[in-house]
């Protein structure tokens, strides 16, 4: 979820550090393609992934399945290490196999059309999770995944209820470190969070700097640094994911404010390192960002499956957390 | 006349254009941050613009000193970002397989570790260009590509967080009151500038740059030469390395060091060191990186919107790079004053010459 501006470049590194160039790996628990077009058989679903480049990847992948198991589904599950002609190769290899649904995390947004056709000539319905395709809508079923608006929306709400414990008065001054430039959830991110500054809090909120910190820890701490320079006065910062948060957090010690305290922290996302810092009081809230989608897929898998009608778009179940929660979900985090 | 002639020498200096876009990029901050260039102690430390600077333009200067002696050589380096990224990660992750992180053995080790795996890059390289004879810019191309997936290997692609107050004073913490980042950058400056400049080492690699196979045959080691400067350089990279990831305290395998060579190349470029090789300027890259750091600093305080940051970027960087040419000088500014040998001072400006040029005129 967080930068995936270098995924390709990391993964060709990676492949080329292997040698594994072009081959995408299938693990496949079996490889038997005999449970035909279903019944009242386990249903077989193949999954593609796109790679294992973050954390919240490899949570993904795990929740996946381990989601899969539970529900006693065949998974078919392949890592097309960010490289869109394996994933291509690894949906026409499920086509084959004749699974009975096929889900995929697309790696980029165009040129599915050929592969989606094929899916549906063979009458095997497809799941999007996490990311969207630009093509036809009627070529998948339903996107199951996170709505970066309103995780926007639902920083803005809950930086109320963090000024209200604070028991902030006066102006709200807020410093906001963007994701990539350029990069979905950091423009949805921004997008939603105005969209409640500016329809609830027009006169006593205003974000007095802004400035990308490219969704990275070092990014954070330098920007964050330059802005308690030239804007002494901040006294909220929202940060479009955790990582920046953390770079955030050491420039204000720095700088000989308390995060947490002095400044009030919102981030979106919920890695581990995150709740750590909120369990410490440095940030005072995060919205999440679940990479844990596994049992949503398998429930819209079997409904799918089972010819019932789902919604085009399936948001993913995110929760918001206040500081006083921290402790109790810290272990609960697995990413 | 004396005066004239005192100010020619000043602005025919190597270091004046560098050094004055400096000062320009200092001063524009002034406007929007008063007390800019105000200094005051914060928990025992110096606090302030002028020392953020210093502190996160520490690791550029580092891979740029180093880039400077392989772009001397006719070379380019162009892993010194993922040369960052295996550094910090192969020492982040040593450390935090430590049960005390705070140990200073394991801490030391953890270091040589990371130094050790940074200079065998600097030795692949210099291997290929020099032994191979593949051309610098494919040669490191390899591990600039591939080293980013090593150091996601090492991290398992996760950021690796550690709690090591000794490892955290090399890239984020104080001593003096002075960031301890800033003692490491001199004391690999001093040493280089040292080496370069008081041996024939420098001289060495200047006239490897210039034409190594004369140099080959007036009898100077030019391959020796040339494996050494890429092995400095990815052992300048990998102490950056260091220090990025000390001072977030964590590795990022993908992002740590990101553009970091093309970065150094240009402060390279900025502080006047020709990008054919055969002669450099150490204290022009030092300079150069600074100029980037400032630009960096000034886009946040000024508040350039985020879409157009790397406009704003780019005309600072195309004008300084302009004003660092002779040519576009002499063509803009008046030929006259260029081109005499020991011609008196331009009596008549250029008439389309800017107006705040004719004053350093």
């Amino acid at each position: 979820m967080l930068n995936r501006r270098n995924f390709l470049t990391a993964a060709v590194g990676v492949a080329a550090a292997g040698g594994l160039a072009a081959c995408a790996k299938e693990d496949s628990s079996s490889s038997s393609s005999s449970s035909g077009g279903g019944g009242s058989k386990t249903i077989t679903l193949g999954f593609s992934q796109v790679g294992s480049e973050s954390g919240w990847r490899s949570a993904n992948t795990d929740s996946v399945k381990s989601a899969a198991k539970e529900a006693g589904y065949k998974l078919q599950f392949s890592d097309a290490q960010q490289k869109q002609e394996n994933q291509i190769s690894a949906i026409r290899s499920y086509i084959q196999q004749k699974v009975d649904v096929i889900a995929f995390s697309p790696v980029v947004v165009t040129g599915w059309d050929a592969i989606l056709k094929e899916a549906k000539a063979a009458k095997i319905p497809v799941v999007l999770t996490d990311r969207s395709v630009e093509s036809d809508e009627s070529l998948f079923v339903t996107l199951v995944g996170s709505d970066f608006t309103d995780e926007g929306r639902r920083a803005a709400k809950i930086l109320e209820k963090v000024l209200d414990k604070a028991g902030h008065k006066g102006k709200v001054k807020i410093a906001q470190l963007e994701g990539t430039t350029g990069a979905a959830p950091a423009i949805e991110r921004a997008k939603g969070f105005k969209e409640v500054m500016d329809a609830e809090h027009k006169d006593d909120w205003e974000i007095v700097v802004s400035q990308t910190g490219d969704f990275t820890r070092a990014g954070g701490k330098q920007v964050m640094a330059a802005f308690l320079q030239s804007n002494p006065d901040i006294n909220v910062l929202y940060a479009h994911n955790d990582d920046m948060g953390l770079g955030a957090i050491q420039a204000i010690e720095a700088a000989g404010k308390k995060p947490g305290k002095d400044i009030l922290i919102v981030t979106v996302d919920g890695v581990k390192d995150g709740f750590i810092a909120m369990s410490e009081g440095k940030i005072n809230a995060i919205v999440e960002c679940n990479p844990l989608l596994g049992p949503q897929l398998m429930e819209v898998v079997k409904k799918v499956h089972e010819g019932e009608t789902v919604e085009r778009w399936i948001k993913t179940e995110e929760s918001d957390f206040m500081q006083d929660q921290a402790k109790d979900a810290l272990p609960t985090r697995k990413y | 006349m004396t005066t004239t002639s005192r100010w020619r020498a000043l602005t025919h200096h190597h270091l004046f254009w560098p050094v004055a876009v400096l000062i320009a990029l200092l001063l524009v901050n002034v406007p929007f941050t008063p007390d800019f260039f105000s200094i005051r102690m914060t928990d025992g430390h110096l606090y302030g613009s002028l020392v953020s600077i210093v502190l996160f333009g520490s690791p550029l200067i580092l891979v740029a000193v180093g880039m400077t002696l392989v772009i001397a050589t006719g070379g380019i380096d162009l892993s010194v970002g993922a040369v960052v990224a295996i550094t910090g990660a192969l020492t982040c992750s040593y450390i935090s397989d430590q049960a005390d992180q705070n140990a200073l053995s394991g801490v030391f080790l953890a270091l040589g570790i990371g130094l050790v795996a940074a200079v065998l890059c600097g030795l692949w390289n210099g291997f290929l260009v020099a032994r191979m004879g593949i051309q610098p810019i494919i040669a490191t191309l390899i591990i600039m590509v591939a080293g980013r997936g090593v150091a996601q290997l090492i991290t398992d692609g996760q950021i690796i967080t550690i709690n090591s107050e000794p490892y955290k004073l090399i890239g984020g913490g104080y001593w003096l009151t002075l960031p301890f980042s800033i003692f490491v950058v001199a004391a690999v400056v001093a040493v280089t500038v040292a080496l370069t400049r008081r041996t024939a080492l420098g001289l060495l690699v200047e006239s490897v740059g210039g034409n190594a196979e004369a140099s080959r045959l007036v009898g100077i080691r030019s391959v020796r030469i040339k494996i050494m400067v890429y092995m400095f350089c990815a052992l300048c990279a990998g102490i950056a390395g260091l220090m990025i990831s000390s001072n977030t305290s964590a590795a990022d395998g993908n992002n740590a060091g990101l553009w970091i060579e093309l970065d150094a190349i240009l402060a390279v470029v900025i502080g006047g060191t020709s990008l054919l090789g055969g002669r450099f300027s150490i204290g022009g890259t030092v300079i150069g990186a600074l100029v980037i750091q400032t630009l960096t600093t000034t886009i946040y305080t000024i508040g350039v919107p985020t879409q157009t940051n790397l406009v704003f970027k780019a005309v600072v960087v195309i004008v300084v790079c302009l004003l660092q040419s002779p040519k576009f000088r002499a063509k803009v500014f008046g030929a006259k004053g260029r081109a005499g040998t020991s011609a008196p001072a331009p009596a008549a400006p250029a008439a389309d010459a800017a107006p705040k040029m004719e004053v350093s005129r």
